[in-house]
């Protein structure tokens, strides 16, 4: 268990295993890893390596069949369902790689929905919405719906909807696998900036390693649902 | 989440399947429409009947008899029994609820009407009626040429339509309800009729008492003996009936005449029954049935049973109205399954929608859960939608249903004037519980359709729901 003040989140041998017809994929065998509060974690693997099912476990999107999941002093295992979903509310924010906004709504409903969720007061709601989405320089584009915008804005938009609550944990799933590099720095800067200046604790799957290299401070290879290797990137080599 | 985020999510929801929401929500309103329609013609009959009866006095009257009539005499029957004098006249006037006590009073006379063109004017028999005031109600009066008596005491007389066609001596009508031409009538109205008829005169001991002594001045004494003698009174006639008013239980046969009842009274006529209470003693002048009329229908068993504890006969049609009652509550019942099943039909529809939303919103619900919504909340999105849809639907279809009972209540009784002549009526009637009840069944029945819907919405695995296309 962990009793360090400054550990944002540990994993102890979590298992996940999936029935696929009548055999059993073990999606996650065993990881134990931890990070400290406002440490950026890259989860690198080649696809089917368990990163993205690590990353749910960790969001609570799923629940591990063994094993212990603490974030920031819960442990996910003995959370209600109705925990659970108060923890996605406020203790983690999640971007993935497909922007996942509504499609029906504006960026400004798009922002605003987390806070509809977590009962957030109609006028706080405008307020933290705008300056979320300040933040990541769309204020201007508030009543836009994402069919209307670039990939690059749509992240961003989602990036933004997953700061409003103010997690501690931000859950990244490949957040540049649809845009291109240029507009995938971009994201990544602002991921960086954010991870710096909030500051708030970052785990990203990605494949790509030079990106890893570049922006997070740790990187965890995975592999057939095990951690294979740890390595601090040069960007957590000096520091 | 907050009711009102709830509400304008779902509002949102449904906005952006307009077209389909809104033909799942016409469903609804058919289905409640239907419900409303086929409840409000079993109200509006029901309403009718009551109404039609209420006016005729049959369902708050109370029949009394003596039950020292042999007719009602039992063997081994030792209750105490009464005369049905005035002093009981008087003991059922005193009791709660009724409205009034009159006698059940005909008799038969024979009428001369001299228009004075006639010089030997015809003699035409006939039974007379006495009418209570309350009468007046009585759905006959509706339309009479020329009025209702003046007072309870005038020597008016009102004529049964057929009566007065004999007495001006017109052929027979095969059409018994069609009236007067307003000349005929004018040749019957404010003209004097004779009635000749058979006096009980007081016993003459001393051979100068007045001859027409009024009725209450009849003693113990006077029962005992009387005479008979041949009277004549001229009544004004002022109202011709198509209708005979019914004045309550039983019906005493077809009368032609009919006078105010007090003057009936006073006019002290040999009535059947009246040489019974020669040989029985009783206190004044003694009726061979009286009815007790009560205010409110609802009165009516109590009075009945109080009318028995003090040693009479009673009956009225209250059984006869419960039963008709319970044919109604019948009637409503089918009336109302029937229309429910349009609704239960419609509500299928609901289910259909949403389980079409789901299918088309996974992904919205596995992103609104990565965000932090519960199973609770995605399920309470679903409901408020399903109630949305049933609310609408609810609003739409009492209006709908009002407006059809409208329509057929106005072509029915188009169909009525023009092939019947009736009167037009309310067959229709939408009460107000009627329009609350049905909304809330449509929100019920839509809250009961999106309970598989929202479960499903709300057990969808979000890690499934966002897996990448």
């Amino acid at each position: 268990m962990p009793d360090n003040d400054n550990e944002a989140l540990r994993t102890i041998s979590v298992v996940r295993h999936y029935r696929l017809g009548r055999s059993t994929i073990c999606a996650v065998d065993g990881v134990s890893l931890a990070a400290k509060r406002g440490e950026f974690i890259a989860l690198l693997g080649a696809s089917g390596s368990g990163k993205s099912t690590l990353l749910n476990l960790l969001a609570g999107l799923d629940r591990a069949d063994s094993g212990v999941i603490v974030v920031e002093g819960q442990n996910l295992a003995t959370l209600s369902s109705l925990e659970l979903a108060h923890y996605r509310r406020h203790t983690v924010g999640m971007v993935f790689q497909s922007f996942n906004l509504v499609p029906n709504m504006t960026l400004y409903e798009n922002v605003e929905l987390p806070m509809r969720l977590a009962e957030v007061r109609r006028r706080e709601r405008k307020a933290r919405a705008r300056e979320a989405l300040e933040k990541v320089g769309l204020s201007e584009r508030m009543k836009h719906r994402p069919s209307e915008m670039s990939g690059g804005e749509q992240q961003r938009a989602a990036l933004a909807r997953a700061l409003v609550n103010e997690p501690k944990v931000l859950l990244a799933d490949e957040p540049t696998g649809n845009l291109d590099s240029k507009t995938g720095t971009e994201i990544m800067d602002l991921i960086r900036g954010l991870n710096r200046s909030l500051p708030m604790t970052v785990i990203m799957v990605t494949h790509e390693r030079p990106l890893a290299e570049r922006y997070a401070d740790r990187m965890i290879f995975l592999g057939d649902g095990r951690v294979l290797e740890e390595t601090k990137s040069k960007m957590g080599a000096a520091k | 989440m907050k009711l009102y985020d709830m509400v304008e999510l779902a509002g949102r929801n449904l906005r952006e399947a307009g077209l389909r929401n809104s033909l799942t929500t016409l469903g609804i309103g058919v289905g409640v429409a239907s419900l409303v329609a086929m409840l409000s013609l079993g109200i509006g009959l029901q309403l009718l009947f009551r109404r039609e009866l209420g006016r005729s006095s049959l369902f708050d009257s109370v029949y009394v008899t003596s039950r020292q009539d042999f007719r009602q005499r039992r063997v081994g029957d030792n209750r105490p029994t009464r005369p049905l004098d005035d002093g009981a006249r008087k003991s059922f006037e005193k009791l709660a609820g009724v409205l009034e006590v009159y006698p059940n009073f005909a008799a038969v006379g024979e009428f001369r009407f001299d228009d004075s063109k006639t010089t030997d004017a015809q003699s035409h028999f006939t039974v007379l009626t006495g009418l209570p005031p309350s009468s007046r109600n009585s759905e006959a009066f509706d339309d009479i040429q020329g009025h209702f008596f003046s007072g309870p005491d005038a020597a008016e007389a009102v004529l049964m339509v057929d009566f007065a066609r004999e007495l001006l001596g017109l052929p027979e009508e095969t059409d018994s309800d069609k009236k007067l031409g307003s000349e005929q009538a004018n040749q019957l109205l404010g003209k004097t009729l004779v009635l000749r008829y058979a006096e009980r005169e007081a016993p003459s001991l001393t051979g100068n008492e007045p001859a027409n002594a009024p009725a209450n001045d009849n003693t113990a004494a006077d029962n005992l003996a009387f005479n008979v003698v041949r009277k004549e009174q001229a009544l004004k006639i002022v109202g011709i009936v198509v209708q005979e008013p019914v004045r309550g239980i039983p019906r005493t046969g077809r009368s032609s005449v009919f006078l105010p009842i007090a003057f009936a009274e006073s006019l002290n006529m040999i009535q059947p029954g009246d040489l019974r209470n020669v040989v029985r003693p009783a206190e004044g002048k003694t009726y061979q049935a009286l009815i007790v009329r009560v205010a409110k229908s609802k009165d009516v068993a109590a009075v009945e049973e109080e009318v028995k504890k003090q040693g009479f006969g009673a009956f009225s049609l209250l059984d006869a109205s419960r039963n008709v009652r319970i044919v109604f509550v019948f009637l409503d019942l089918f009336l109302g399954i029937f229309g429910s099943l349009a609704l239960v039909v419609a509500s299928l529809g609901i289910v259909n929608t949403l389980v079409m939303a789901i299918l088309e919103r996974r992904r919205e619900i596995g992103i609104m859960k990565a965000l932090g919504a519960s199973d609770r909340d995605v399920k309470q999105i679903f409901f408020v939608e399903a109630c949305t849809m049933g609310v609408l639907g609810g609003a739409l279809g009492v209006g709908l249903g009002w407006l059809i009972g409208r329509v057929i209540n106005f072509g029915t009784n188009l169909y009525l004037q023009r092939q019947l002549e009736a009167k037009p009526q309310e067959f229709w009637y939408v009460p107000l519980w009627l329009v609350v009840g049905a909304m809330i069944f449509s929100l019920l029945v839509s809250w009961f359709a999106g309970i598989y819907p929202a479960s499903r919405a709300a057990k969808l695995d979000p890690v499934q729901a966002l897996r990448h296309e």
